[in-house]
């Protein structure tokens, strides 16, 4: 026996390692000599070294630093002390990690719930450990439920027992090894707590006999059972007694197995356990034939003495691992599947050599041959033994040659909506027009007709607004509507079609203007000067519809790519396409002649000037221009105004609460509001109403041009108008102090634009409305007598045509001209610009000639009369201004200084005039500023202060003569503003006493004359 | 406690002149408290604003930027920001130790002409002649108002802001009381164009000063009104009222140069302080002390309840 001796290669050291080569030269040389004997006899202990081979250069002995201890996971080891048992534990000797020790941190949420930690001893141990403290290392183990049987101490008991006296006594495993416990479902073993049997059928027992008459009763549709299983019951029930019942008989069900694969029906894919395993019967599948090899194949089994091989094989497949012989790789066609001679053997099919297609050669064969042909029948089919008819199929008719597939649906169209004229046009062209209006549906009916129709008492009371008015305004508004028909009929009688556009269209001319203005620059100006024109917006409608008309007779225009503004209403749609066609041909009438007869004449006259704008809008624009937009799919033309939903109630009813000191519910109103939600965050309040998208106050959509609409507005407008009797705010306008009903039109200038009437029939009923009211005003107050002449006043410098009320009246139906707010709102606000420079100027110019500032003061109060009257300090105020007057005198070389920034200071009191006109509160007057003046003016007003006293008493007369003097000069005063803008001579004390007759201005003139003579 | 609340003293009304200050800075179109009442503030017509010093009526910054006359000022909470609004239809948020414009908002279209932090100083309100309230946002760097407020149907002369409520008074006669907590709004119909409104100190009423000479007091929840003062003049100018210290006085201005002083429960006038001879135009009531500051033409008056030994400045034009 030799001792094979290997060593593990030590490591550490070099010498060891010379060492050792030395000592596995020894081994190795005792191996060769023992190699004479048989190896078996070697008892090997170790791993043997790898054999040393010549002519192998000397290893190189590893580097310290690469020599590493790798635990059996692969992590690196590092030898540490001998008190860790030589390696190192954690992260140098800590319980961490490099990223340090962090603790077990509990995170839930409700995406992701937080498992119950189960921590087990062996998570903080090392895996080396496991062993030491006899934890087993863990294995997938299948659990006792699964494990062959439970232990049973009373079934073993009885099983031992009964072993003994079993065949093969002793033997207890046997059994249970061959009858393994299959593991039943609940439903298994409720069916059995209920009686069930293995083997039986589920359901009521059965008596034998009836089972069976039934089953000779029943006629079999469909698939028959297989025979065999009836055979053995009669069997049975040869020996069932009468009044015995059975269960039924256990049927294996259908098993309708659903279909979840992609394959064709019957298709199987290739089974790997026929292709490697070989199939029995099928043989050798080849995937890969041609079709000549396969029809012969199934035809003829030529090949049926073949062997059968298993693997796949055939064209191109190669030789498998499992088959023998290297043959049959590649399809041999051979020659002898060709017919090579022409016209010689007959086959007899009479086909003489032309391989037919399979249907003819089909004929011939019996179906047998078919079913081969078609391959495997699918599972649960058979060949049908009747051919099942074809189903003739019968050619569509042939469509005329030029037939488009195309339906348009005609607009529906009644004789009573359409204009007479395109009635005719329809019924000429077309033959068929629908005449009975009545039975158009009931959403086209009207309530009175509904009525009628189902036989109810017609509502009492007003059926109309108009009703409600009174007598008199009624045969006010009947005049004003026999005036406008007269003025329509007039214009009838011109038959024009241009022409009636055009008065129609007058009414909204100034709106116009900008849009044709800009037409006008595109395209040249049309043959309309031409015609005789009567007005001016006459002509401009004219040449609006001559534009449109240009626009569209061109030969650019395509129908099929015009936009369509009036999309929501087919109807009308359907006129304006009438309108745009006949455009197109070049009609000059289009406009007339196809609008509808039944329509108001207001609608009439909107509706032929929203053509005809829309038509110059929506003009035939270049392709290459029109191709870029595409359609909104909101139209934005509609017909409908946003609205708050809460308004306010009656204002009257308000104001007679606050007469009466009545606060509280009569005045006070809650809206429904909506923060915005950023808003309630800032102010660290909760939302009201979370996720309401709505700002502000809810708005609701209404038809634009509905009469509520601007009922609603006049009301709003009203607000102010009610409150005349109480004391007006002289800040409405100071300017126009006493105005109260035509200022209060106005309520703000900023909100005038956006409650522009619109259109003739809203400005009108405005106009009755404000008519209304001022005969009531004219009934209950006096002096409303003043009314006009005051209208006239404003006007005054500003409009420029004067009218009385009937003529102004009639000018409003006639066309709409924006209000004088709107003006006033533009020039007060550009001039507020000015003021704004200009008072810098002023607050320069103050330090220069401070007493300058006095007689802004002074305008300003004269401006506001009835405060500056009735307020205390006014007389301080005018006292003041004559004090300056002193001054001046005092120092005669300066006067003309003075009456220099006087004059210059005229132009800032102006504009401050109009910066006052502002609404609401003003602001008082900056007022004397002690600090700007000259301590020589200080002493100056000190001296004349001591004057002046005795000059007071005189001057507190003269104002009570103003006050006097002062319900006359009110009517006076405008005049005298205009005479006082030419005269300069004294403008200051002029300012100061607007109010004053002019012969008292004389005797204050020469007041003045006499003092300066004095001094 | 054993010992009884001393009796209530009889609330001492500011009604002796402390001292005057010029402010140099032409009309001074409001004067106002800072949040703790240390400091005043005066919103000049020459387009400046400038903080006093309330115990020496020393002038300790000023600050320019506006480009028309200074309407209306507020200071936050903490003293650290201003905003101010003008003629110029701007709104301002200063930087109150460097004088800097950290804001400049513009988006009225007409005057503004009163503006207001809410408590926390992180949102603006201005309210223009334009009819609408601007809610500015102090913590973003929009430069558009959150929410616009344009219920008013016109400008708005007054507005004061609560912890959670907004009271905005208009021209158009009406006060109007948005609740944002229950995102409600009360219309008040008064009738008379507003010049002032303020809330009572407790938060249950609302104070309204209008253009017929009348000083209203309104319950909030109801709009009932409790009281009614008259006897001043107010017919044209936008004059400011307010509630003493403790709510026991309603105080208004004049256009005949007095302070009218009422007895908030019996409406009784109390005191009619003579202040000048112009229009007394702004007035505000210190937060905690019987301290009144008025306003007229271009100095700023402080009245206090007692005569202080150290009146630095006494008019001599009275």
């Amino acid at each position: 026996m030799h001792l094979k001796l290997v060593c593990q290669p030590p490591l550490n050291t070099k010498e060891e390692e010379e060492s050792h080569s030395t000592h596995t030269a020894t081994i190795l040389a005792v191996n060769m000599a023992s190699d004479e004997d048989s190896d078996e006899d070697f008892v090997t202990y170790g791993t043997p070294l790898e054999p040393l081979e010549e002519d192998e250069p000397v290893r190189k002995p590893l580097p310290v630093h690469e020599q590493t201890v790798k635990d059996e996971k692969g992590r690196y080891k590092r030898f540490h002390g001998a008190f860790t048992g030589g390696f190192s534990a954690g992260y140098f000797n800590t319980v961490g990690s490099q990223e340090g020790w962090t603790p077990s941190t509990f995170v839930s949420s409700r995406q992701q719930k937080a498992e119950k930690p189960n921590v087990r001893p062996e998570d903080f141990m090392d895996e080396e450990d496991f062993s030491e403290h006899g934890i087993a290392p863990r294995e997938i183990v299948t659990t006792d439920d699964f494990a062959s049987g439970k232990k049973d101490q009373l079934k073993d008991k009885a099983r031992a027992v009964s072993s003994l006296a079993a065949l093969i006594p002793g033997d207890t495993g046997l059994l249970e090894e061959l009858i393994a416990p299959a593991r039943s479902s609940i439903g298994v073993e409720l069916l059995r707590k209920m009686g069930w049997k293995d083997g039986q059928g589920v359901g009521p027992r059965l008596k034998r006999k009836q089972c069976k008459q039934n089953d000779d009763a029943v006629k079999v549709y469909g698939c028959a059972f297989p025979p065999n299983g009836s055979e053995e019951s009669e069997d049975e029930d040869e020996f069932a007694p009468e009044n015995v019942s059975f269960a039924p008989k256990d049927v294996v069900p259908v098993d309708f197995t659903p279909k979840v694969d992609s394959h064709g029906l019957g298709y199987r894919g290739l089974n790997p356990l026929q292709a490697l395993g070989g199939g029995s019967e099928t043989g050798h599948i080849n995937l890969f034939t041609l079709q000549s090899d396969r029809t012969t194949s199934l035809f003829g089994d030529r090949n049926s003495g073949q062997q059968r091989r298993g693997g796949i094989g055939g064209q191109a497949f190669g030789v498998g691992a499992m088959e023998e012989e290297d043959t049959d790789i590649y399809h041999k066609d051979s020659m002898s599947n060709y017919d090579n001679v022409l016209g010689g053997e007959e086959p007899g099919d009479g086909l003489y050599g032309w391989t037919a297609p399979q249907q003819y050669t089909r004929k011939k064969n019996d179906s047998k041959r078919d079913v081969a042909y078609l391959g495997r029948i699918l599972d649960g089919f058979t060949l049908a033994s009747q051919v099942t008819e074809i189903k003739t199929v019968y050619p569509p008719p042939d469509l005329p040659r030029d037939y488009r597939p195309v339906h348009y649906f005609r607009p529906v169209v009644d004789s009573s909506t359409v204009s007479p004229i395109v009635a005719q046009a329809l019924q000429a062209s077309r033959g068929h027009l629908s005449q009975d209006a009545p039975q158009q549906g009931r959403h086209s009916l009207d309530s009175s007709q509904r009525c009628d129709m189902l036989g109810e008492m017609p509502l009492q009371g007003p059926s109309s607004v108009f009703e409600l008015l009174g007598s008199k305004d009624r045969e006010r508004l009947n005049e004003i509507r026999r005036a406008a028909t007269e003025q329509n009929k007039s214009v009838e009688n011109l038959s024009s079609a241009v022409d009636r556009a055009a008065v129609v269209a007058s009414a909204k001319a100034a709106a116009l203007q900008a849009l044709s203005s800009r037409f006008q620059s595109i395209a040249p100006q049309p043959d309309s000067h031409t015609q005789s024109q009567t007005s001016p917006t006459k002509s401009q409608a004219s040449s609006e519809t001559q534009m449109a008309l240009k626009a569209w007779s061109g030969p650019t225009a395509d129908a099929s790519k015009t936009f369509k503004p009036f999309a929501e209403n087919p109807q009308k749609q359907a006129r304006y396409d009438l309108y745009i066609t006949k455009l197109k041909q070049g009609n000059k009438d289009a406009l007339e002649s196809n609008l509808d007869s039944s329509m108001t004449e207001w609608e009439r006259g909107r509706e032929r000037d929203e053509f005809v704008r829309a038509a110059l809008l929506y003009k035939p624009s270049n392709s290459s221009l029109s191709s870029r937009f595409t359609r909104s799919k909101h139209e934005d033309d509609t017909d409908s105004v946003e609205v708050t939903r809460d308004q306010e109630n009656d204002v009257d009813d308000k104001q007679a609460a606050v007469k009466m000191k009545m606060f509280g519910k009569l005045t006070r109103e809650t809206f429904e509001w909506h923060p915005d939600k950023l808003l309630c965050k800032r102010f660290n309040v909760p939302d009201p109403y979370p996720g309401s998208s709505t700002v502000g106050m809810p708005k609701v959509k209404r038809d634009k041009y509905s009469v509520f609409n601007f009922l609603t507005i006049t009301d709003s407008s009203q607000v102010s108008r009610g409150a005349p009797s109480a004391p007006k705010p002289p800040s409405s306008s100071s300017t126009l102090p006493h105005l109260t009903p035509e200022v209060s039109n106005k309520k703000s200038r900023w909100d005038i634009p956006g409650q522009e009437p619109k259109d003739p029939l809203s400005a009108f009923i405005s106009e009755t409305r404000s008519e209304v009211l001022a005969a009531k005003n004219e009934t209950d107050s006096t002096h409303a007598t003043a009314t006009p002449e005051v209208k006239v006043a404003q006007s005054d410098g500003k409009q420029t045509e004067q009218k009385t009320e009937e003529e102004e009246k009639e000018e409003d139906e006639e066309e709409v001209r924006p209000p004088m707010d709107l003006f006033k709102a533009i020039f007060a606000s550009s001039s507020d610009e000015k003021s704004s420079s200009s008072s810098e100027d002023d607050s320069e110019e103050k330090e220069v000639a401070p007493p300058a500032s006095d007689p802004i003061q002074s305008s300003a109060e004269t401006l506001n009369p009835p405060v500056s009257a009735q307020s205390t300090p006014a007389p301080d105020i005018s006292r003041l201004t004559d004090l300056k007057h002193l001054t001046v005198q005092s120092m005669p070389s300066a006067e003309t200084t003075a009456q220099n920034t006087q004059s210059s200071h005229s132009a800032p009191a102006k504009l401050q005039g109009l910066d006052e006109e502002e609404f609401g509160p003003r602001l008082p007057p900056p007022g004397f500023i002690p600090s700007a003046c000259s301590p020589q003016l200080k002493k100056q007003k000190k001296k004349d202060k001591e004057k002046h006293k005795a000059k007071k008493h005189k001057k507190e007369k003269k104002k009570k003569k103003n006050k006097k003097h002062k319900h006359k000069g009110k009517q006076k005063k405008r005049v005298e503003e205009s005479n006082s803008s030419s005269d300069d001579t004294d403008s200051n004390s002029e300012d100061e006493n607007r109010v004053v007759s002019t012969s008292e201005l004389l005797q204050r003139l020469k007041n003045i004359r006499s003092k300066r003579e004095h001094i | 406690m054993a010992f009884p609340q001393p009796r209530p003293q009889a609330p001492q009304l500011p009604q002796h002149l402390l001292r005057t200050i010029e402010c140099q800075q032409g009309a001074v179109r409001a004067v106002r408290f800072n949040a703790d009442g240390n400091y005043v503030l005066t919103c000049g017509s020459d387009k400046s604003l400038k903080l006093w010093s309330m115990s020496r009526g020393t002038l300790l910054k000023t600050y320019t930027g506006h480009g028309y006359e200074v309407l209306d000022v507020d200071s936050s909470y903490d003293n650290s920001q201003l905003c101010s609004c003008s003629s110029d239809k701007t709104v301002i948020l200063w930087d109150v130790a460097s004088g800097q414009v950290t804001r400049k908002l513009r988006g009225h279209a007409g005057k503004v002409n009163c503006v207001q932090f809410n408590e926390e100083a992180t949102v603006m309100l201005s309210g223009s002649i334009d009819g609408t309230v601007r809610c500015w946002d102090t913590r973003s760097r929009r430069y558009e108002p959150i929410q616009i407020l344009d219920e008013a149907q016109d400008g708005i002369s007054s507005l004061k802001v609560s912890e959670h409520e907004l009271l905005i008074g208009s021209v158009d006669g009406r006060v109007r009381r948005y609740d944002l907590r229950m995102g409600q709004l009360h219309v008040d119909f008064i009738g008379s164009p507003i010049t002032c409104v303020c809330f009572s100190r407790d938060g249950q009423c609302t104070l309204s000063s209008s253009l017929d000479s009348t000083v209203r007091l309104l319950d909030k929840s109801s709009g009932e009104m409790l009281g009614e003062y008259s006897g001043h003049v107010n017919k044209g100018y936008k004059l400011d009222c307010c509630l003493s210290d403790k709510d026991t006085h309603v105080l208004s201005c004049s256009e005949d140069g007095h302070v009218y002083f009422w007895d908030l429960v019996e409406g009784s006038l109390t005191l009619k302080l003579p202040v000048g001879k112009a229009v007394v135009q702004s007035l505000s009531f210190h937060p905690t002390e019987p301290r009144l500051l008025t306003s007229m033409e271009g100095h700023v008056q402080v009245w206090g309840a007692e005569p202080e030994d150290n009146c630095t400045y006494l008019q001599e034009e009275k």
